[in-house]
């Protein structure tokens, strides 16, 4: 059962041609689609599509109720976004494939144009990729297996370790934290799980591809991720979205459990379709001596926000958050950053790079609260913004709560363009005025990009480079 | 074929910055292969012609022209070309202070450049010059002008000092071996072995098939680099050409020669750097 896209579809809108590379669609194959709009049928419909057990059911009802008491965040950007008029739950297919060779041709055709296959021949172990609301493809090392590792989707988790996610899950970040995770409480859908058992180290990322292909299809992943007492894993999710022509939403919630000396890395690169709401929220808990890092790419999108947060509760935990936002035409990239200190000698750092252009518009919004009795713990947020034009706007909105005394708490914040001398000095060189733009916004984020993995690395200043295509003239 | 009837000749350039007149009409012509000194004390306008040549655009031409003249006789006038146009035609600035360039990797500006300078028709996205190739020219240059090639790593300019800055021009002059080089002040801030050390990299790259206007004020960059003209550059305007004695003798005796010879010129020094007095007390 296909459902032709292309007829629905108009020709591009303008201003978003920069990313025509990534503007492909294939049939959608969905064997159960939704209806849309949101209520306690929908809900029920999801659980029991899933076969969940009662306790999730009723999670995801309570979590409804709460959506609807709940307003409309009062920060950040205008959100029009038109909840009974959204797809909440779309299977791709039946079964979830295990091989390459069990995947449905119709959707490895849209991961090969992604890339995935080249990504698994070169390093990965295992990919877990979302297509449409259900994870179709993952493989996992057999080591990994070995070692206890779990690295699953999070539907399966709650099927087969229903002991262990629900001793965690939504722990972290309650449905009643915000409007948007109560939303993905009550309809979320696939997502990631990983368990890293104590003392057990994994020295290379595991990789998760995600896409939205419907139109109106919402997509509201579930990921929760625990690293044992001295384990170790890095996380890396990327995002392609295709176009589409109506309002779309992106609602993720992920929830990351980083215990005593155990370390955690979770790189995200996101480049979402204009017409995109993504509003997720992130947050992770550090025990002692632990270390969090978020590494967040922010491009595409109509308004994004999202906060990587990093709860320090016990002595000598680490949080670290970089974060990169490209707001172009017709987009606003809200992005930031929480770090809470809640135990004594607690570290933590905040490194922000924004660009704008065309009109775009980015947002730094970031928390740096230090909790009384949270002694010698030390912050420090630098965020620099780089203005591409004059239509463009960037923000900076740092919000510092100190109840201690004996803390050391940095800020610095800059705001630069593009200088006429650079410029002349590049070109000098023989570099058209659009390769030397393009250079030193490269150059601009290059401390963050060298933070990722050598193939996102190459695809974040890929990307960069589609988004500057014809922003000189 | 000969390079020796390639040229680039200067005719009666004025140059405004900000609608204020810098060059008064500046004759000069260099030969491929011949070296030039450019003298004269500060103010005078001999960076601005430096600009000039190679299009900065807040350096307007306000009238004169700048030809460069291929072996074939052919005349172009390139005032009206983007920077890097004159680049891809052979056209070098080493700064007299070069623009750092946070997180761009010496090398990667290098191949860009490489990439465009040697095919001039080379358009944006299209393939850089091979990275094999690149990096052992890259490395052998370097070790021919005694860099270390962590040197390569760096981010262009930042945070390099002074000497660093002077060396990381030359390296790109030698990397692009231009047709024609303009070199503003590659021995400023520097100490007399930095400087010879420069003057010999710079004899090494030179040569027959490389015009070259060294803008300084000492002789000892000239050392290794004996000029075929010294020309000394007063108010905006070229006052007085001659062999490297001249170069020997305002080193060593100043410009109150010059200024007494030419007292128009003079006046318009005075001009230029009273409007340059107004200038800072205004900004103060």
């Amino acid at each position: 059962m296909a459902t032709d896209l292309h007829a629905v579809i108009p020709p591009n809108a303008a201003g978003i041609g920069d990313i025509n590379k990534y503007d492909f669609r294939t049939e959608s194959t969905a064997v159960f689609k939704a209806r849309r709009g949101i209520d306690a049928e929908i809900v029920t419909q999801i659980s029991s599509m899933k076969n969940e057990p009662a306790w999730m059911l009723e999670f995801r009802l309570k979590s409804l109720e709460i959506f609807n008491s709940k307003p409309m965040p009062r920060w950040g950007g205008t959100i029009g976004v038109d909840f009974q008029n959204i797809f909440y739950y779309l299977k791709p297919a039946e079964q979830q494939g295990k091989t390459w060779d069990e995947v449905p041709e119709e959707i490895k055709k849209t991961f090969e144009r992604l890339g995935i296959p080249e990504a698994e021949r070169k390093y990965l172990s295992g990919v877990k990729a979302q297509f449409e609301s259900e994870v179709v493809y993952g493989s996992l090392q057999e080591d990994l297996a070995k070692k206890g590792v779990i690295f699953t989707d999070t539907d399966t988790a709650i099927r087969e370790y229903p002991d262990l996610v629900r001793q965690y899950f939504a722990t972290i970040i309650s449905p009643s934290d915000n409007k948007f995770s109560a939303l993905n409480s009550a309809v979320w859908s696939g997502g990631s799980f990983i368990y890293v058992p104590k003392g057990v180290k994994i020295d290379f990322p595991l990789q998760a591809y995600f896409r939205i292909n419907a139109e109106s299809m919402g997509q509201f992943e579930r990921t929760l991720i625990i690293v044992d007492e001295g384990a170790q894993v890095h996380y890396v999710e990327g995002c392609t979205a295709p176009m589409y022509t109506t309002e779309s939403l992106h609602s993720a919630v992920v929830e990351i459990v980083v215990k005593k000396h155990a370390r955690c890395r979770y790189t995200t690169i996101q480049n979402w379709a204009n017409n995109i709401y993504n509003l997720v929220t992130k947050r992770a808990v550090a025990y002692e001596g632990a270390m969090m890092e978020w590494i967040d790419g922010n491009l595409g999108s109509h308004l994004t926000m999202k906060y990587p947060s990093v709860y320090m509760v016990e002595p000598g935990a680490r949080g670290e958050i970089l974060s990169i936002a490209f707001a172009s035409a017709g987009q606003h990239q809200d992005a930031g950053a929480k770090l809470v200190h809640a135990a004594p000698n607690t570290y933590g750092r905040i490194v922000s790079k924004s660009i704008s252009k065309n009109g775009g518009r980015s947002s730094y919004r970031g928390l740096v609260k230090v909790e009384p009795g949270a002694k010698k713990s030390r912050s420090s947020v630098v965020c620099d913004a780089l203005i591409l034009d004059s239509q463009s706007r960037s923000d900076t909105y740092p919000y510092i709560e100190i109840e201690e005394q004996d803390v050391s708490v940095g800020h610095e914040a800059s705001v630069s363009r593009i200088g006429e001398e650079q410029l002349f000095y590049l070109t000098s060189r023989g570099l058209s005025e659009a390769e030397a733009s393009t250079m030193i916004v490269g150059g601009f984020i290059e401390p963050l990009v060298k933070e990722l993995p050598m193939e996102y690395a190459v695809e974040m200043n890929r990307l960069i480079e589609l988004q500057m295509e014809g922003s000189v003239g | 074929m000969s390079s020796g009837s390639e040229k680039l000749i200067v005719k009666d350039l004025h140059v405004a910055v900000e609608g204020k007149e810098i060059l008064r009409g500046v004759d000069l012509e260099i030969g491929r292969g011949e070296i030039h000194a450019l003298m004269g004390p500060n103010g005078s306008g001999k960076s601005t012609l430096g600009y000039a040549i190679m299009g900065h655009p807040s350096y307007e031409v306000t009238s004169g022209s700048i030809e460069l003249i291929e072996a074939d006789g052919t005349r172009r006038n390139i005032v009206e070309l983007e920077p890097d146009e004159r680049a891809r035609l052979g056209l070098f600035l080493a700064f007299q202070r070069p623009m750092a360039i946070p997180g761009v990797r010496v090398a990667d500006l290098l191949r860009h450049a490489v990439s465009n300078v040697r095919n001039p028709l080379r358009k944006e996205g299209q393939e850089l010059i091979g990275m094999r190739e690149f990096r052992q020219e890259l490395r052998a240059k370097m070790s021919e002008l005694q860099m270390d090639s962590e040197f390569a790593r760096r981010y262009v300019n930042d945070g390099f000092s002074g000497g660093e800055m002077k060396r990381a021009e030359i390296l790109q002059l030698a990397m692009l071996r231009p047709r024609f080089a303009v070199l503003d002040e590659t021995d400023s801030g520097l100490d007399a072995d930095a400087v010879r050390l420069a003057s010999q990299s710079i004899a090494k790259i030179g040569g027959a098939d490389m015009g070259i206007l060294v803008i300084t004020h000492h002789e000892q960059l000239l050392e290794h680099n004996i000029p075929l003209r010294t020309h000394v550059m007063l108010g905006g305007r070229i006052v007085e050409s001659a062999g490297p004695e001249l170069a020997a003798e305002l080193h060593k005796l100043g410009y109150d020669r010059i200024r007494a010879t030419y007292p128009d010129a003079a006046a318009n020094e005075a001009a230029m750097s009273s409007g340059n007095r107004a200038e800072v007390t205004a900004a103060t």
